[in-house]
């Protein structure tokens, strides 16, 4: 079975500050590690490769130094690493990623089975993996939490939902962006340590995917960041605390000189 | 301190690191209170081939040394000895294969011990020979193309959990010094048997049990190296182990100074920090000191070690009882830094404090440990 497992280098959450003079994110000293959410698709397509044998491919669209979250994917149990990178790309919405995305999946070849996390933790946005799904004319799942069979016509998954969950049952080639949920990802070994140090990654460029200028980068991106700013706090906040009954009491109490 | 380590060495301090900060420290607490064996990640520490770090490179491992264990251990210990601990003490279970098997003995174990597929342990003490090992009264006796053991094991680290045991017992008890031979005795051999798991001050996410071997039948090719020469192997399983248990001291003192220095910048009294107070800056100042002598000496112990020197017995006991004797200090201060919060469950010390006792028993107590250093130095200084 060919995997596909998408992964990107992100800032580490609880390092990100925002430059309070230009209101942009503070990046210097700042650690760059793999999107959490990507950590678990990829331990699913390591585990999935491990039932089914076949490849799993980890794809980043990124800076050179993306390098570093591929060369860590193969520690993780991917065979092969894979870096899209150019500076043409910079300046990229989730429209323009998923197209990038897409055409360099395609040069690799076809795949069974691409495997995304839910959404990156600095963009939250949550659309790349859905987006490529339809590049790629792939059904799809969003926020699996487990898979329950696979084999090489289908995989039959638990899509999780606000209430519960749906069991989904979708036909190969198809995508699915996962939740932290799915696994507990396996800490990298020394042998898959060994095997990062020497790897070769391969680095496609925008002209080695074939990708149309107008598509890629900032030219192909509808949506901008305009703007990144912490809001002002719109003033005092209370929290009620204590049974249903008693916070109702509390809030009719606050509520009644308006009432 | 940089101790100038290789790019491979620092793959292994990362990558045990790592298992100690995603899955040790997250379950230590509940693992002691339960009394429960660390079996899940026992099998995380397998997949991240750690157990193959010593074996050599034909039979599946890493093919590193003391000094690589040394590395490993100290990362684990960091987290808790109990896991540590049992780690320690399937590397101690296979090194006599290690060092007297045959290589058809070698083939069929060392491959799954590399993989972690398979666990060992190290059945030498008894309730009658515990610093006097020459007092052991477990017996093998030829029958045919078997050997049938008879004795009991006692406080026997990884018992009942191990597949793998390598139990020294008497051949010739009339030939003192060398009636002793080393068998591989596996879980699951008719006549072998454990007892109950012993409920300890300390190092409980370790299991520790009796072995009972009643006519324990086992085929002739089970014996490790020639006959006669169990102690001899004991005693040079036990120089390159040494290191390990120190390594778990430093370790521990170093997750201890990391709870004692972090809480002393946080906690204020009398207006400000109490890391302002030279009180506890001294304490903190000899514990970071003697911490930073102990690796040093352990680290040189096991290089050393690593170069097959003539001697090596001297080093190696060296670092034991001093990287020990430390583990127990730095513990007990830094309970003492975090005061009346030291002595509560809800913070680790105190548990670092229980676990540190054992590393100045096991493996040779620190009063066998002073005497093994006296006996060389009167040796050295007559060559």
């Amino acid at each position: 079975m060919e995997i596909l497992v998408c992964i990107k280098q992100v800032p580490d959450a609880k390092d990100v500050r925002l430059d309070p003079e230009t209101n942009t994110l503070a990046r210097e000293g700042v650690q760059s590690i793999m999107n959490p959410y990507d950590r678990h698709a990829l331990e699913e397509g390591v585990r999935i490769r491990e039932q089914l044998g076949g490849q799993v491919t980890a794809l980043s669209m990124g800076p050179p130094q993306a390098e570093e979250v591929l060369r860590e994917a193969i520690a993780c149990g991917a065979d092969r690493g894979v870096l899209v990178s150019d500076r043409a790309f910079a300046g990229s919405d989730t429209w323009a990623t998923s197209y990038t995305l897409a055409m360099a999946a395609r040069t690799l070849g076809t795949f069974d089975l691409v495997l995304c996390g839910k959404q990156a933790i600095d963009g939250d946005t949550a659309q790349v993996g859905p987006g490529l799904a339809c590049r790629l004319n792939m059904s799809y799942a969003t926020c699996v939490q487990k898979t329950r069979e696979v084999d090489k016509e289908a995989i039959v998954v638990e899509r999780m939902m606000d209430d519960g969950y749906d069991v989904l049952r979708l036909p190969l080639p198809a995508l699915l962006t996962v939740v932290k949920d799915i696994n507990e990802p396996r800490v990298p070994s020394l042998k898959g340590k060994m095997k990062a140090k020497k790897a070769r990654i391969t680095t496609l460029s925008a002209d080695d995917i074939g990708a149309v200028p107008e598509h890629i980068g900032l030219a192909g991106s509808p949506t901008q960041v305009v703007k990144v700013f912490t809001p002002k706090p719109r003033g005092d906040r209370m929290i009620f605390s204590g049974t249903a009954e008693e916070q109702v009491e509390q809030l009719l109490e606050q509520l009644e000189p308006y009432l | 301190m940089d101790y100038f380590l290789t790019e491979e060495q620092q793959m292994i301090v990362e990558t045990a690191w790592e298992i100690t900060r995603e899955k040790i420290i997250p379950q230590r607490a509940e693992l002691d209170e339960k009394n429960e064996f660390a079996t899940s990640i026992l099998e995380d520490i397998a997949r991240a081939d750690l157990f193959g770090i010593f074996i050599p490179e034909e039979y599946g491992g890493f093919g590193g040394g003391c000094f690589e264990i040394v590395l490993a251990l100290e990362q684990l210990a960091r987290g808790c000895v109990g896991v540590a601990t049992s780690f320690a003490a399937s590397a101690l279970g296979i090194f006599p294969v290690l060092i007297a098997g045959s290589s058809e003995m070698k083939e069929k174990y060392l491959p799954d011990i590399a993989e972690g597929k398979r666990w060992a342990a190290f059945g030498l003490t008894e309730a009658n020979a515990g610093s006097d090992a020459s007092g052991i009264q477990t017996t093998a006796v030829e029958d045919g193309d078997f050997w049938v053991l008879n004795g009991t094991k006692q406080w026997i680290t990884n018992g009942g959990e191990a597949h793998v045991y390598t139990i020294v017992a008497l051949t010739d008890p009339q030939k003192g010094a060398r009636g002793a031979s080393i068998f591989v005795v596996e879980d699951g051999d008719p006549g072998f048997s454990y007892g109950k798991k012993e409920d300890k001050m300390g190092i409980r996410s370790s299991a520790t049990r009796e072995l009972i071997l009643r006519d324990c039948r086992i085929p002739k090719d089970r014996m490790v190296g020639r006959r006669g020469t169990g102690f001899i192997t004991v005693m040079k399983t036990l120089d390159i182990s040494r290191p390990g248990i120190a390594s778990l001291g430093v370790g521990l003192a170093q997750a201890a100074l990391d709870e004692a220095v972090t809480y002393a910048k946080q906690r204020v009294q009398f207006g400000k920090p109490i890391i302002s107070f030279q009180a506890i800056q001294h304490m903190l100042a000899d514990m970071a000191t003697e911490l930073e002598a102990a690796r040093a000496l352990v680290y040189g112990a096991a290089r050393h070690i690593d170069a097959h020197p003539k001697q090596m017995s001297k080093v190696s006991s060296m670092c034991k009882v001093f990287a020990t004797d430390m583990a127990m200090k730095v513990t007990t201060d830094a309970v003492q830094v975090l005061g009346g919060y030291g002595y509560m469950k809800e913070y680790p010390v105190e548990k670092m404090m229980r676990d540190a006792k054992i590393l100045q028993i096991y493996e040779g107590t620190n009063q066998i440990q002073r005497n093994v250093i006296g006996q060389e130095l009167n040796k050295e200084y007559s060559r």
